[in-house]
């Protein structure tokens, strides 16, 4: 019989034969801050998912390993049993609605009720609503807190930063809370906001609650976790007393080492030093993506990478310059200035670009091979069209033809030009992808996510395509990867963007906690090498 | 920390105009002043007492699409269901020959079952139809008017045996006749049965309500006096409404006193004027229930709601359950009054009217409450009764002003839900700031 509040042993989850998690085992005493780290896809929101029952976990074969609370096993099969066992959460996401006043959302779904005579006829749903214990308890949960907010105003207009607190009195208003669980609370909150919520998961933590706190800025982990646990790959890495460690292993341990994709050559063949793209203070409005003030200088015939956590707006940079979301910058391309907002300005300047979102924007899915390939340059260049009089056709012979050329030298897998994208593997579709963007002749690719949801050996070849299209041809590449271990194989040198920014750049040898502090905001990461 | 204060908060709101958000409203109002100064042949009398007589018949129906609008399931155009299970139940009355008040009752009653059943059906297709429960509204009001036909046409006669020789029942003995007469409730029958119970003349019940009013606001007043969040410019429309009751209730007195012209119109059914009172009390009371508050969260945000652990399915269709039922006795207040019932036609364009009455009051698909029913009840039927005079006094033809009406109802259902779509499209737009 342990003092542990929270033992989850052993949980292991697959999802349709693809494991996710690993043997995790997880304690979590009263009054204790256990941090939980890992980069994209580590596997936190499933160990998160498990913990509080999600039909999702359930629908999927439910998981291996099991979970104990206070000593007891506890089965948790969907949210309200988690409810029930104290488990509390907050999430990254509000879960407020904007018309209701404070109180209301505090209160959400677990109404202060008071008999009245419909109600003693019609049952428990007819009682009236009791507004002022209401307001008590809310008030009170705020006082927790130390949040002076009146709690009859609504929330629609608040600042984030007093609805992630919203969120928090939700929870410690629910009886019995025991156990709350964090997940990226400071993401979208500003310094002062974030410490401010410190402080109180803090003293939340003096009150005896267990607190698993998620996060991947490692300064806020070592400032105020007792323990961290770090999953990599749906592994459990180590679980270490931040007493007993620092920030550099935090990071080295989460970044790791991945099975590698062998580096061929060192870097730098034939970049000159001729800027081909230069950005200044670029602005990107792509929800969850947010760019707010890149600053980023691109040589000719060079692969720059672009790394970076999951939102902190990698994906935003190549998005905005094309012009997909509003942005704002200064953006000189080719000695020309680029005109922001404008997908066709974009392209027809030179740009090329191979969306992350392969079957939202990227294909046209229920079309042919060969369609796909020249459909852009169609649009955009008014290639392979035959002009009659007002009409314009399309010319099918130059299409089949170009479409073979590329089928063959980028080796698409198909049986026939004339096969539909959407029948392809993923691999393959990337290709066609690519094949469209190359039909473009554009001066500089910009490549996001290429090996997105595509098998090892496909993307093995995805990434010897960029590689080739740069030695051969010497075309500028621009890389975006969630996969540090594939911008490392191609890339000549990476940039890192944290929280709308560019963090720094580093060759691609650099070792793995630079890249790791790098990537989670740490302040000091210039420090990083001596450790 | 954290401290924002209060005043400045309640600052920050109101982005949008007043008049973009009452545009409907006001080209109602409008539209009524100039039919007014153009016609001469229209008497107060005579706009009052048509305007009171249709206020009475169709505002429980407008009131029966407030809950719906709230549970986020937007315009209910299937309150024709409803509808049409209120006209089941008269018919049924009708051929046992039933009447009086305890028929009208006994029709409502048998009215409940019929349009709950039908109501849990409409809930739970909506529910299957989620984020287009308003055009699933009104294809379930074409479906079930040809269920309805069904029975009513066919069924009665073939398969259930009538005697041909029923007034309400067609000469060949199958189907139930165009019109069906309901009978006046001096003969047994249902015609007045809720109207003639109790009648007050016209000016006196607006002096009542007038008062009613201004004793409420003045409450009010009392009350929140202390309240912070009543803010100064909800403290001016309280003065603004108690000057309007007060002078409203001098125009009254005065007409009482000097038994002017006003005095004239025709007298207000008392109990349909309470049941109307009760409904709208109603409605208040139920959204400071759990069930409520759980319409209003579902309303808000589905998503939500289901995490929270509130069974949206379930508040859903209790939702338009209770829409439905409240249409069946809307139908039947409103066909006692006219007398006959229409039996194929009566019931087709309910759905459409009170959806346009609601959007008029300046409801949205989102937004509706009790004050938005009856301002937008006053000024739809007020349209209406203008209509044909504009028509005949601009063009010399009444006819022309029919037309007008129709062009009105479709354009202002059509206005709204284009207003709706701009504004949804505006608040999701991105940008960069």
């Amino acid at each position: 019989m342990s003092d542990n509040l929270l033992s989850l042993k052993h949980v292991s989850k697959e999802y349709s034969g693809n494991r996710v998690l690993k043997d995790i085992n997880i304690e979590l005493k009263k009054g204790e801050i256990h941090a939980l780290i890992g980069e994209n896809g580590a596997g936190k929101s499933t160990l998160m998912n498990i913990l509080f029952g999600m039909p999702v976990i359930h629908t999927t074969g439910g998981f291996e390993g099991k979970i104990e609370i206070d000593g007891q096993e506890a089965h948790i099969k969907s949210p309200h049993d988690a409810m029930n066992y104290g488990i509390g959460m907050v999430h990254q996401e509000f879960m407020l609605i904007p018309g209701f006043t404070i109180t209301e959302n505090i209160k959400l779904n677990r109404e202060i009720t008071r008999q009245n005579p419909v109600s003693t006829v019609f049952g428990k749903r007819l009682e009236s609503l009791d507004f002022k214990a209401m307001n008590e308890d809310a008030r009170r949960a705020l006082d927790t807190l130390d949040m002076n907010i009146d709690e009859y105003l609504p929330v629609a207009g608040l600042p984030v930063g007093h609805m992630q607190f919203i969120e928090i009195a939700r929870e410690i208003d629910k009886t019995g809370i025991k156990i709350l669980v964090f997940d990226e609370p400071t993401a979208v909150l500003a310094e002062s906001e974030a410490k401010n919520l410190l402080d109180a998961i803090r003293k939340l933590s003096q009150k005896g609650i267990g607190i698993l706190f998620i996060s991947h800025r490692l300064d806020e982990i070592v400032d105020v976790a007792d323990k961290v646990t770090v999953l990599r790959d749906g592994e459990h890495v180590a679980t270490k007393d931040i007493k007993d460690t620092n920030k550099f292993e935090i990071a080295q341990l989460m970044v790791g080492r991945k099975i590698s994709i062998d580096r061929s050559e060192g870097p730098n063949k034939n970049s000159s030093d001729e800027i081909i793209l230069s950005i200044k203070d670029l602005n990107v409005a792509m929800p969850g993506e947010r760019v707010k003030g890149i600053n980023l200088e691109v040589k000719k015939g060079e692969i720059v990478g672009i790394g970076g956590l999951a939102g902190q707006g990698k994906l935003g940079l190549a998005n905005g310059l094309m012009g997909i979301y509003p942005s704002s910058g200064e953006i000189t391309f080719n000695e020309k200035t680029l005109s922001l907002n404008d997908p066709e300005a974009a392209i027809k300047s030179g740009l090329a670009f191979v969306s992350e979102d392969r079957k939202g924007i990227g294909l046209l899915l229920d079309e042919s091979i060969e369609l796909n390939i020249a459909f852009s340059a169609m649009q955009i260049n008014n290639d392979f069209l035959n002009k009659l009089g007002p009409f314009r056709f399309r010319d099918s012979g130059k299409i089949r033809s170009h479409a073979d050329k590329m089928i063959k030298d980028l080796d698409i897998r198909c049986t026939s030009p004339l096969q539909r994208v959407g029948r392809l593997s993923g691999g393959n579709q990337q290709k066609v992808c690519v094949a469209r963007a190359l039909t473009l002749n554009p001066t500089l690719l910009m490549v996001s996510e290429p090996t997105r949801g595509i098998d090892i050996g496909a993307k093995k070849l995805v990434l010897d395509l960029l590689k080739q299209l740069n030695t051969e041809y010497g075309m500028t590449i621009v890389m975006t990867s969630s996969e540090l271990a594939e911008l490392r194989a191609i890339s000549d040198r990476i940039v890192i963007v944290c929280e709308g920014k560019v963090e720094g750049v580093l060759p691609p040898d650099a070792p793995d906690a630079e890249f790791g502090l790098m990537m989670s905001g740490s302040k000091s990461h210039a420090e990083g090498s001596e450790a | 920390m954290n401290n924002v204060s209060t005043g400045e908060r309640l600052k920050v709101k109101k982005e949008s105009s007043w008049i973009a958000d009452n545009i409907v409203t006001l080209i109602f109002v409008a539209f009524t002043i100039f039919g007014f100064m153009v016609s001469d042949g229209v008497t107060m009398n005579f706009f009052l007492t048509e305007l009171s007589s249709r206020f009475f018949r169709n505002a429980f129906l407008v009131l029966s699409l407030i809950i719906p609008v709230v549970a986020g399931l937007g315009l209910n155009f299937g309150i024709v269901v409803g509808a049409m299970s209120g006209q089941i139940a008269i018919a049924i009355i009708r051929y046992f020959n039933l009447g009086g008040i305890s028929g009208l009752m006994l029709t409502f009653l048998l009215a409940f079952p019929i349009s709950a059943l039908f109501g849990y059906f409409t809930g739970v297709l909506y529910n299957k139809t989620r984020g287009q429960e308003m055009i699933a509204s009104l294809i379930v009001g074409y479906f079930a008017n040809g269920i309805y036909q069904f029975l009513f046409l066919f069924a009665v006669g073939v398969i259930i045996k009538v005697p041909a020789t029923h007034p309400m029942i067609k000469p060949d003995g199958v189907g139930i006749r165009m019109t069906v007469d309901l009978v006046p409730v001096e003969d047994g029958g249902l015609k007045y049965a809720l109207d003639s119970i109790m009648e007050i003349p016209f000016m006196w019940a607006v002096l009542i309500v007038a008062a009613a009013v201004l004793l409420l606001q003045l409450i009010r007043l009392a009350k929140n006096a202390k309240n912070p969040v009543f803010s100064t410019n909800k403290k001016r429309m309280t003065y603004i409404n108690i000057a309007s009751c007060l002078i409203i209730a001098g125009i009254c007195a005065q007409a009482i006193l000097t038994n002017s012209s006003l005095m004239m119109v025709r007298k207000v059914p008392v109990v349909n004027a309470l049941l109307i009172i009760a409904l709208c009390v109603f409605n208040e009371l139920i959204l400071r229930t759990k069930l409520g508050q759980d319409f209003r969260s579902v309303g808000q945000s589905q998503h939500i709601a289901e995490v929270s652990g509130i069974n949206v399915d379930r508040t859903r269709i209790i939702a338009t359950i209770m829409s439905t039922v409240l249409a069946a006795w809307g139908q039947i207040m409103y066909l006692q009054n006219m007398g006959t019932l229409n039996t194929y036609n009566a019931h087709t364009q309910i759905g459409m009217f009170s959806v346009a009455s609601l959007l008029v009051g300046g409801a949205s698909t989102q937004k509706a409450n009790l004050k938005h029913a009856i301002i937008g009840t006053v000024l739809f039927n007020s349209m209406f009764i203008m209509s044909p005079e504009i028509g005949q006094s601009l063009f010399g033809n009444a006819l022309l002003g029919e037309y007008f009406r129709t062009f009105m109802v479709y354009g202002v259902i059509g206005l709204a839900l284009g207003l709706h779509v701009w504004r949804t499209n505006k608040k999701g737009k991105i940008t960069l700031d």
